[in-house]
């Protein structure tokens, strides 16, 4: 167990280094800075900017300065040339600088306000998505080659195929305006997050369904089934405790990569409806060049996705017992 | 091994732990995440950049600066004209080269403390200093010194000279004297641009001893920032709202009528049209292009005239663009009515003027053509002949159209690349780009023809002319002419307003006979407002001034719909019925 986790950590140190570095001048590679706008700025002016933003320091030293542990500016250690006064910065000491397109914020700021905004959404999407796609599944495998069954595919296939924003577009048509149950957007009670968490977890409800139905098939033709109901057990046990155990281990499994896909997927939901969650900054920091917020924000998520897989891999081993950590 | 000896218990009752995590997680999130709507909500397009008004250039910066800030003047609502803010009063010496301002007895900071002459240069020497970095200081560097304290710093970015050489001074606490460089006919005009607007030397200063490394941010958070404008900050969320309250402290609060604003940053257009049309949003200043046709006929869309061109560069330093024909007759042959007809559809005007119509005192330079597309294709004919060419485009090179990624700036490309081929043959490709890439090939001078779009600064035809001075950094074209350099300059330091429009509209028709842009439409304004809204006057900078705003009462409402019954057809107007009116007016009111 120690050894397992002791491995994965030294893995995903050398993931984020190479995400970090990766990321770092690829940014700075794309043409365009964060302060072109359409009126250009008078060269003077430009000059003191980037003096102002270190864009004026050479590529090596301003990865430095941002990587840390030490401040390179002119406040950093004396070894380096400061004066002291402020020795560390730079993410290693946790500080993701300031946003250069939301400059009265700095990057952990706009993530500290929005990632949990994110966050709550990709729960509620996550959890209906768990919801219906496990029910919906179970029920397609126990009613096989039914009209229910065939139904319950064809929706959730249409559930795949169709993005969400073309579901977020339906929702805003039905609730909204034909039937007035839910605000149009926005962001700030239970109400303003249903039809969001719906339309971002449908995708993912359609394909927890099919992998149910697919699990739950294998798993209700095996032996410890048959003895289950040779036994004389209700067939709630026998489906709630003994057959759905197994058939669900394919869905544990996709949850990692689902919540990497609903983390990522949300930017379109959240320009919809207007929530000022983390998703949007992913592509409109790359847009803007905001170098740092767009560091920060590839950070978090390299982060989350990796120890959100981690966590499933632990779930999995509670799952099934023939799974060892050390198997590895 | 962990998972055989994992107790069962445990493992049964992780769904129903997590499960109960998540609903406390739910339920602390949105525990005083809500906030009551304000009293009007208006749409500001996009998160603002910062409310430091030193640093910024943006319009919807602008909007919420000039609400919590207010500057020597502020702008009169419907005709611009400054009008007396912080200074109650102002003279000017006959030589047009010293500024005496008074300022205002009795104005205030929303931390009590007086607003004083001493105010405004602390503040302009931030401003000046390139240490902030302040993207707009070139428009106070009509005052003495001014340039020179910006452009010399020392090694680590400091002012290198004092800041005593800049003609800035105050000589007691009510009064500013501001000696200029030259005659600057629209200073007056500047002094209401929310650029040159005050900031409070205590709340800058005491957020530089408290957070020595962050205090760039940490003044302008809404429980630090001190403004002086009919509004304070009370409450901001990026990409969310700022919620600005009516400012006590203001010299001028009687008149204000509304005590709270949300001013929000939808991006996506439709969202935003959404949000309107179920009464979450007041005021929005876009719509999206396909739903114009079915708004015009309401009340609550009236586009009006706007200070903006949309137009074509022309790399006239490429051949064939080089040759000043083929750039006529390049600019002759664009389908300008189809345009603003099957594309941009809410009135935009085709346009042959580089400097919009609807300023005042001045009469655009329009480039010569004819009135019909037919006669104007038959002498772009003969010009592409003259400079050598097939009058069916024979051995022209193809062009390629830059324009950024939208579906707006692509349908008029495909029009214009259509008109080439149609009338000339020449075969124009479209090419578009991320618009940070556009930007940087369009400075690199990396294109044949590219789209741009131009809105002025100030109600003056300089705002526009200035931009294409030999070198200007707007310019984008490659080129220039002494003569026209020497225009601008003459008019910059005329005193003589007639004098200097006819020299402004000289310089003008130089650009429409050499042709290094192709001017397309003018814009116009796309305000939807809920007719309950009063105060909110048309005006060509659409520039508007919550301070004036305030809600009509039904009695208000419904005589004035009575008196117009031409507006279009009636819509909701949701708001209070008994109207929203301001200390003062309310007393008017009564009285009558």
């Amino acid at each position: 167990m120690t050894r397992f986790l002791l491995r994965r950590f030294m893995w995903f140190a050398i993931t984020l280094f190479t995400v970090v570095t990766i990321s770092f001048f690829l940014m700075r590679s794309v043409r365009g800075g964060p302060f072109d706008t359409d009126r250009a700025l008078n060269e003077a002016v430009r000059i003191n900017i980037e003096a102002r933003y270190h864009l004026d320091w050479p590529l090596w030293k301003q990865y430095a300065h941002y990587v840390g542990p030490f401040n390179l500016d002119r406040h950093g250690p004396e070894f380096l040339g400061g004066d002291g006064s402020d020795l560390f910065g730079g993410v290693l000491t946790g500080d993701f600088g300031p946003s250069f397109r939301y400059r009265d914020y700095t990057v952990n700021d706009i993530i500290a306000q929005s990632l949990p905004i994110s966050a709550l959404l990709g729960t509620v999407a996550m959890m209906w998505a768990l919801a219906l796609g496990i029910t919906t599944g179970m029920l397609s495998a126990l009613r096989r080659g039914s009209g229910l069954d065939i139904s319950l595919r064809l929706a959730a296939t249409g559930g795949i195929a169709l993005p969400n924003f073309v579901i977020a577009g339906f929702l805003v048509i039905l609730f909204v305006f034909l039937v007035p149950l839910f605000p149009v957007a926005g962001w700030g009670s239970l109400r303003h997050m249903l039809l969001p968490g719906f339309a971002l977890g449908a995708p993912f409800a359609a394909y927890i369904s099919r992998l149910t139905r697919t699990g739950m098939l294998e798993t209700l033709s095996q032996d410890h089934i048959r003895t289950a109901w040779a036994k004389g057990l209700t067939p709630r046990l026998v489906i709630m405790r003994h057959a759905l155990k197994g058939g669900i281990l394919p869905v544990v499994s996709y949850l990692g990569p689902a919540t990497a896909g609903i983390l990522t997927g949300s930017l379109v939901i959240e320009k919809i409806f207007y929530i000022p969650g983390t998703g949007s900054h992913f592509v409109n920091s790359a847009l803007n060049r905001d170098y740092t917020l767009s560091m920060g924000v590839t950070i978090l998520f390299t982060v989350l996705v990796y120890s959100l897989n981690l966590v499933v891999d632990l779930a999995y081993t509670l799952l099934d017992p023939r799974i060892k950590l050390e198997d590895e | 091994m962990l998972a055989s000896r994992a107790p069962s218990r445990l493992r049964q009752a992780l769904p129903y732990l997590l499960l109960a995590l998540v609903l406390a997680g739910v339920m602390t999130l949105t525990r005083g995440a809500r906030l009551q709507r304000a009293d009007l909500v208006i749409n500001n397009g996009t998160e603002v950049t910062t409310l430091d008004p030193a640093t910024v250039t943006g319009v919807p910066e602008g909007r919420v600066i000039k609400s919590i800030f207010e500057g020597l003047c502020s702008k009169h609502p419907a005709t611009l004209a400054p009008v007396p803010g912080m200074a109650q009063s102002w003279q000017i010496s006959p030589d047009g080269l010293t500024y005496t301002f008074s300022i205002r007895r009795g104005a205030r900071w929303s931390n009590a403390d007086p607003v004083t002459a001493h105010d405004f240069v602390y503040s302009w020497e931030r401003f000046l200093n390139p240490e902030t970095a302040a993207e707009y200081a070139y428009q106070l560097w009509y005052v003495k010194g001014a340039r020179a304290y910006t452009t010399t710093a020392d090694e680590e970015g400091r002012p290198a000279l004092s800041f005593d050489t800049v003609g800035i001074r105050a000589p007691d606490d009510h009064t500013l004297v501001v000696e200029l460089e030259a005659p600057t006919p629209f200073f007056m005009d500047l002094m209401a641009f929310y650029p040159l607007f005050p900031v409070n030397r205590r709340n800058i200063e005491s957020a530089k001893s408290e957070h020595p490394d962050s205090w760039r941010l940490e003044w302008l958070r809404p429980e630090n920032i001190v403004t002086n404008g009919p509004f304070r900050v009370v409450e901001r969320r990026v990409n969310d709202r700022i919620r600005l309250e009516r400012n006590p402290d203001y010299w001028d609060a009687d008149n204000v009528a509304l005590s709270s604003i949300d001013v929000l940053a939808v991006e996506q257009t439709v969202t935003a049209l959404n949000m309107y049309l179920t009464g979450g949003v007041d005021v929005l200043y876009t719509v999206p292009a396909s739903v114009i046709p079915r708004l015009l006929p309401r009340e609550d869309f009236t586009p009006g005239p706007y200070l903006g061109t949309y137009y074509y560069k022309v790399n006239v330093t490429r051949p064939p663009m080089n040759d000043v024909r083929v750039r006529r007759a390049l600019a002759l042959t664009i389908d300008r009515t189809a345009i603003c007809q099957k594309i941009t559809k809410s009135g935009q005007i085709p346009s042959w003027t580089w400097v919009p119509p609807n300023i005042p005192g001045y009469e655009g330079a329009a480039m010569e053509h004819a009135a019909t597309l037919a006669e104007n294709v038959k002498e772009a004919k003969r010009l592409l002949v003259e400079a050598g060419f097939g009058p069916d485009g024979q051995d022209f090179p193809t062009i390629e159209i830059l324009y950024n990624t939208s579906e707006a700036h692509r349908d008029i490309a495909e029009v214009i690349a259509s008109s080439w081929r149609n009338n000339l043959g020449i075969d124009a490709k479209l090419l578009n780009q991320e618009w940070k890439v556009y930007l940087d090939v369009q400075h690199n001078l990396g294109f044949d023809v590219c789209r741009a779009a131009w809105i002025g600064d100030y109600v003056d035809p300089n705002t526009f002319a200035d931009m294409f001075v030999t070198g200007g950094e707007n310019n984008n074209t490659g080129w220039g002419s002494p003569r026209y350099d020497e225009l601008i300059a003459a008019a910059a330091v005329e005193l003589d307003p007639a004098r200097r429009m006819a020299t402004l509209r000289a310089a003008e028709e130089i650009l429409m006979e050499e042709m290094p842009i192709l001017p397309i439409y003018t814009y116009v304004t796309q305000n939807l407002l809920n007719p309950r809204l009063g105060g909110f006057l048309p005006n060509i900078q659409d520039e508007h001034f919550p301070k004036y705003w305030y809600w009509k009462s039904d009695e208000e409402l419904n005589a004035e719909r009575a008196a117009h019954p031409d507006r279009g057809q009636l819509v909701d107007a949701p708001g209070p019925a008994a109207g929203l009116y301001s200390p003062a007016a309310q007393r008017a009111g009564a009285a009558r």
